[in-house]
C-alpha cells in the first residue's frame, strides 16, 4: 500500500517537473547561443492553447503536441526577427513576448474555456505497468520520455558534436565566430526556434496531460521558473534535470500537504513554496559565485550585427 | 635572410592597381605589391593608412573596387575568407578571434573549415607543435593562457591548413621581447619552408630584424617599396608619416622633486571572472618625473589603475598618499579634487561616455578641479571654452564640442581625453596606454605633453604595454607581473633583456607564467 502511495507521489512529481524541464532545456540552448529570451512563459501559453485547440478539434493529442511545437516556434520567430534581424533589445522584446502570449492564448482560448479532452495517456500498454514499481518506470506518457531523451541529446550535442561546439562559440564570442566565418545570426535563429518548440511542448503538457481542459493562464508562471532554472543549472543539462525535478518535488509536496489537510500553514503560503525555493536557490547560487568564474555564456543578451 | 627565395617562379601573391573606396574615403588607391614564396614582406603604415583594408581584400573579407589579384601567376577572385583559406591564405588577427571559456583544442577545431575527428585533430596539433617546438597545452582553457600563448593558438590554427601565404596583423603589439624573439624564430622557420609571409606592423626595428622587403603605405597609397635592412628606421618612419618625426625633448634635472604620490602595501582582489589580484604594490612618484610601469596585458594593470583612481578603495587609508595626505579610502571624485587624475585604457565607456558630447564629457572629470559647474549648475560657456581649448591644443579632429564621443576615432578621442586631464594641471597624472592606437604623429605630441606636464612639477605615472614608449618617456621603470610590482629603477640602469625577463615573470611563482618564461 505504501509503495503505491510513493509511486503515485513520484508520478505526480515527474508530471509536474516535465513542462519546466522542457521549457528550461529549450532556453538553455537559446542562452548557450548568446540570446536571452525572457518570453518563455508567452511561448508556453501559445503552445498550450494551440495544442489544446488542435487536440479538441481533431481528437488527437499527438497532433496537438505537434501543433504546440509549431506554435511555440512561430511565437519564438517573432522574437527572433525583432531581436536578431532588427536588433531590438532582447530583454524588452522577451517581456513583450510574454505579455503577447498571455493575451493571444486568452483570446484564442476564449471559446474553449471549460471544454475537456482525453488526457495524454501512457505510452506502454497497461500490462507492463501492473506492478506499482513497474508503473513508475513504464507508466509515463510520451512527453516524459521525450524530455529525458532530450536532456541527454542536448548534453551530447553541446559537448560532443561540432555543431554544438559552434553554437557555444557563437554564445561565447559572437564577433570572433563571425570573423572565422560562422553564420552567427542563422545559428541563433536555429537555437531560438528550438527553444520555441520546447517551450510550446512544455506549455501543451499543461493543457494535454496535467489538466486536460482549457483555462486562462494555465501555465501559472512556470515559464519564469524555467528561466531561473537555467541559471540554477549553470547552463548544464544534467544539473537542469536535477533542478527541474527538485522544483517538481517542492510543488508535489505542496499538493500533498494540501491533500493531507495541513492547516497550520496557510494554503496561500504553501502555494508560494516553489517560487520561494527559486528565490532561495538563486540567492545561494549568487552568494557562492563571488570568487568563482561565471558560467554564463559571455555574449548572453548582447545584440550582434555583422559589419 | 639566409633562406633561398624562389626567384624564378611567379610571385605567390601579386596585387595590381587595387583600389577600394568607402563612403567619403579612398581607403586604398592604385596599390600594387608582390610577395614571393619564402619571402617575409612587411606592410608598413600608420593607423588609417589602408593596411587593414588591403589585408581584408587579400583575405576575402572585402572586395576591391578595381584592380586584380594574381595567385601563383593565375588571376583569382577571393570572395570570402573561406575561399582565401582554400587558396592557402592563413591569417593571424591582431585581436585574436578566440573563445576564452573554451579549451585550446576546441578553439583550433572552430577555426577549421572541415570537421576533423577529435583524436585525429589532437594528433595533427601535436605534430605541428612538435615540428615548430611551440609550447602549448591543448587541454588548457584559453583564459588561463598568456597573450603569447594565445597567439600561438592562432598560428597553429593557420599552420594546420598548410598555408602558402601567412598574414600576420600587428603580431607583437602585446608580446614581451622574449616572446617576440620566439615568434620571429617561428616565422623564419615557416618562411624557410617556402611559405610567404605578409607582416603588418608599424614597429620599424622589428621590420628591420625580420623582413626581406617592405611596402610603405600612406593615405591609402604606396609611397615606397624598399629593403628594410638597407634603410634607416628614421627614413622609414618619415616615409610612413610623411613628415619629419619630432623627437621628445626631456628637460634636465627630472626626478629630483618631492614625493607627490606614495603607494605602500596596496593589495586588492581582482575582479572576477578573469581579474588579477594586486599583491603588496608599492612605489613613489616624485614631482618632475615620469614613472613607467611595464607589463604584459592582464597582469594587474587594470586593477592598479582602478585602485589609484579611487573606483575601488584600498583596505587602509594610508596605502595611498597624495602629497602626504592619505587618500586610500576616499572615492574618485574627492581624489580628483585633490589633484589625482587618471586616464584608463578603455576610452569609450570608461574614460568617456560614448553617447555624451565632448563638452559633457569634459564636465564629468574636469568639474572637480575647474569651476565648470558651480553649485551644481553647468556653466555652458565655461565648458565650451575649456573643451574648445582642449580640441585646439591637442589637434582633435572633430566637428566641435557637441560631437558625440563615440563619433571620434580612437586616436582622436584619446587626444581629447588626455587634453582634458592635462588641462586640469593635476598634481599626479596616472595614464594607462596613453598612445594605444594613436598614429605616430599624434603619439609624439601626447608624449611631449606628458613630458611637459612633468617638467611643470607634476608626477606622471605611465602604465603601458609598449616598451618602446616607456623607454622613450620614463625616468624610472618598474614592471608589473601577476599583480606584483618590481622596485622602480632608473631607466639608464636597465637593459631590454632584463625588462623582458621581468615582464615574462621569471621572478614570479605562479604556474601561469611558466610558458611565457619558457618562450
Amino acid at each position: 500500500m505504501t509503495s503505491a502511495i510513493l509511486v503515485s507521489i513520484l508520478m505526480t512529481l515527474v508530471a509536474a517537473s516535465t513542462p519546466i524541464l522542457l521549457a528550461a532545456l529549450g532556453e538553455l540552448v537559446v542562452e548557450k547561443s548568446g540570446v536571452l529570451n525572457l518570453g518563455v512563459e508567452g511561448m508556453m501559453l501559445c503552445g498550450a492553447v494551440a495544442g489544446f485547440a488542435v487536440a479538441f478539434s481533431t481528437g488527437s493529442t499527438g497532433l496537438g503536441l505537434v501543433a504546440a511545437a509549431i506554435a511555440g516556434i512561430a511565437t519564438a520567430m517573432v522574437f527572433a526577427v525583432l531581436t536578431l534581424s532588427l536588433t531590438a533589445n532582447q530583454v524588452a522584446t522577451g517581456l513583450a513576448l510574454t505579455i503577447f502570449g498571455v493575451g493571444a492564448s486568452s483570446l484564442i482560448g476564449a471559446g474553449f474555456v471549460g471544454k475537456t479532452i482525453t488526457r495524454l495517456g501512457p505510452v506502454f500498454p497497461e500490462s507492463l505497468s501492473g506492478h506499482p514499481w513497474l508503473r513508475a518506470v513504464f507508466g509515463h506518457d510520451i512527453v516524459v520520455y521525450l524530455s529525458l531523451a532530450l536532456v541527454f541529446g542536448v548534453g551530447f550535442f553541446l559537448r560532443r558534436t561540432r555543431a554544438g561546439l559552434i553554437l557555444r562559440a557563437v554564445g561565447e564570442n559572437d564577433a570572433s565566430a563571425h570573423a572565422i566565418g560562422y553564420p552567427v545570426i542563422a545559428i541563433r535563429y536555429g537555437a531560438i526556434a528550438f527553444g520555441g518548440a520546447l517551450a510550446g511542448l512544455g506549455g501543451a503538457y499543461f493543457s494535454l496531460a496535467l489538466t486536460p481542459m482549457w483555462a486562462d493562464r494555465l501555465t501559472a508562471g512556470r515559464g519564469w521558473i524555467a528561466l531561473a532554472l537555467v541559471v540554477f543549472a549553470a547552463w548544464k543539462p544534467g544539473r537542469l534535470l536535477l533542478g527541474a525535478y527538485l522544483f517538481g518535488a517542492v510543488m508535489t509536496l505542496e499538493l500533498q500537504a494540501k491533500a493531507a489537510g495541513v492547516t497550520w500553514l496557510a494554503p496561500e503560503l504553501l502555494a508560494t513554496a516553489p517560487y520561494l525555493a527559486t528565490i532561495a536557490v538563486l540567492t545561494m547560487m549568487s552568494l557562492g559565485r563571488k570568487t568563482g568564474r561565471l558560467d554564463a555564456p559571455a555574449c548572453l543578451g548582447k545584440p550582434f550585427s555583422a559589419s | 635572410m639566409t633562406q633561398p627565395l624562389e626567384r624564378n617562379g611567379p610571385p605567390r601573391l601579386a596585387l595590381a592597381h587595387v583600389s577600394k573606396s568607402f563612403p567619403g574615403v579612398k581607403a586604398n588607391e592604385d596599390i600594387s605589391l608582390s610577395v614571393r614564396p619564402g619571402e617575409i614582406h612587411a606592410l608598413l603604415g600608420e593607423n588609417g593608412a589602408g593596411k587593414s583594408t588591403l589585408v581584408k581584400i587579400i583575405y576575402g573579407v572585402q572586395q576591391a573596387d578595381e584592380g586584380s589579384i594574381a595567385w601563383d601567376g593565375q588571376q583569382v577572385s577571393i570572395p570570402s575568407p573561406k575561399a582565401a583559406r582554400r587558396l592557402g591564405i592563413g591569417m593571424v588577427f591582431q585581436h585574436f578571434s578566440l573563445f576564452d571559456a573554451m579549451t585550446v583544442i576546441e578553439n583550433i577545431a572552430l577555426g577549421l573549415d572541415e570537421a576533423v575527428d577529435r583524436d585525429e585533430l589532437k594528433r595533427r596539433v601535436a605534430a605541428v607543435l612538435d615540428s615548430y617546438s611551440l609550447p602549448l597545452d591543448p587541454e588548457r582553457e584559453v583564459h588561463t593562457l598568456s597573450v603569447g600563448e594565445r597567439q600561438r593558438i592562432e598560428i597553429v590554427r593557420c599552420l594546420l591548413q598548410k598555408p602558402k601565404l601567412l598574414i600576420m596583423d600587428e603580431p607583437t603589439s602585446v608580446l614581451t621581447p622574449q616572446e617576440v624573439e620566439r615568434l620571429f624564430e617561428t616565422l623564419r622557420q615557416i618562411a624557410g619552408q617556402g611559405c610567404a609571409i605578409l607582416y603588418i606592423s608599424h614597429k620599424l626595428h622589428e621590420i628591420k630584424a625580420l623582413c626581406d622587403s617592405a611596402t610603405i603605405l600612406r593615405g591609402g597609397r604606396v609611397v615606397a617599396t624598399c629593403d628594410p635592412k638597407a634603410e634607416t628606421t628614421q627614413r622609414m618612419a618619415e616615409l610612413m608619416i610623411g613628415a619629419e618625426l619630432r623627437q621628445i625633448e626631456h628637460s634636465a634635472g627630472a626626478g629630483a622633486g618631492a614625493v607627490r604620490l606614495s603607494v605602500a602595501g596596496l593589495s586588492l582582489a581582482g575582479e572576477p571572472p578573469f581579474g588579477t589580484d594586486l599583491k603588496q604594490v608599492g612605489f613613489e612618484a616624485r614631482a618632475g618625473e615620469i614613472l613607467g610601469i611595464a607589463g604584459v596585458a592582464g597582469n594587474g594593470q587594470a586593477e592598479l589603475l582602478t585602485a589609484l583612481s579611487g573606483e575601488r578603495l584600498a583596505e587602509r587609508n594610508d596605502a595611498i598618499l597624495l602629497d602626504g595626505k592619505p587618500i586610500g579610502q576616499i572615492g574618485a571624485g574627492p581624489r580628483r579634487a585633490l589633484g589625482l587624475a587618471c586616464v584608463p585604457e578603455e576610452r569609450n565607456g570608461h574614460a568617456a561616455v560614448p553617447d555624451f558630447s565632448l563638452a559633457d564629457n569634459s564636465v564629468l572629470t574636469a568639474r572637480h578641479r575647474l569651476p565648470l559647474a558651480p553649485f551644481g549648475f553647468i556653466s555652458q560657456s565655461d565648458v565650451k571654452r575649456f573643451s574648445d581649448a582642449v580640441i585646439k591644443r591637442f589637434d582633435v579632429r572633430t566637428t566641435g564640442t557637441s560631437a558625440l564621443a563615440r563619433s571620434l576615432s580612437g586616436g582622436n578621442l584619446q587626444k581629447f581625453i588626455m587634453g582634458r586631464e592635462i588641462g586640469q594641471q593635476p598634481s599626479v597624472l596616472v595614464v594607462s596606454q596613453p598612445t594605444w592606437g594613436v598614429d605616430a604623429g599624434a603619439a609624439a605630441a601626447i608624449r611631449q605633453e606628458l613630458v611637459d606636464l612633468a617638467a611643470k612639477g607634476s608626477a606622471v605615472v605611465v602604465i603601458s604595454q609598449d616598451l618602446d614608449e616607456l623607454l622613450e618617456l620614463a625616468d624610472r621603470l618598474c614592471v608589473i607581473n601577476e599583480g606584483r610590482l618590481s622596485v622602480p629603477r632608473p631607466i639608464a640602469s636597465l637593459s631590454i633583456k632584463e625588462i623582458g625577463l621581468m615582464m615574462g615573470g621569471v621572478h614570479g611563482t605562479a604556474p601561469g607564467s611558466g610558458a611565457a618564461a619558457h618562450a
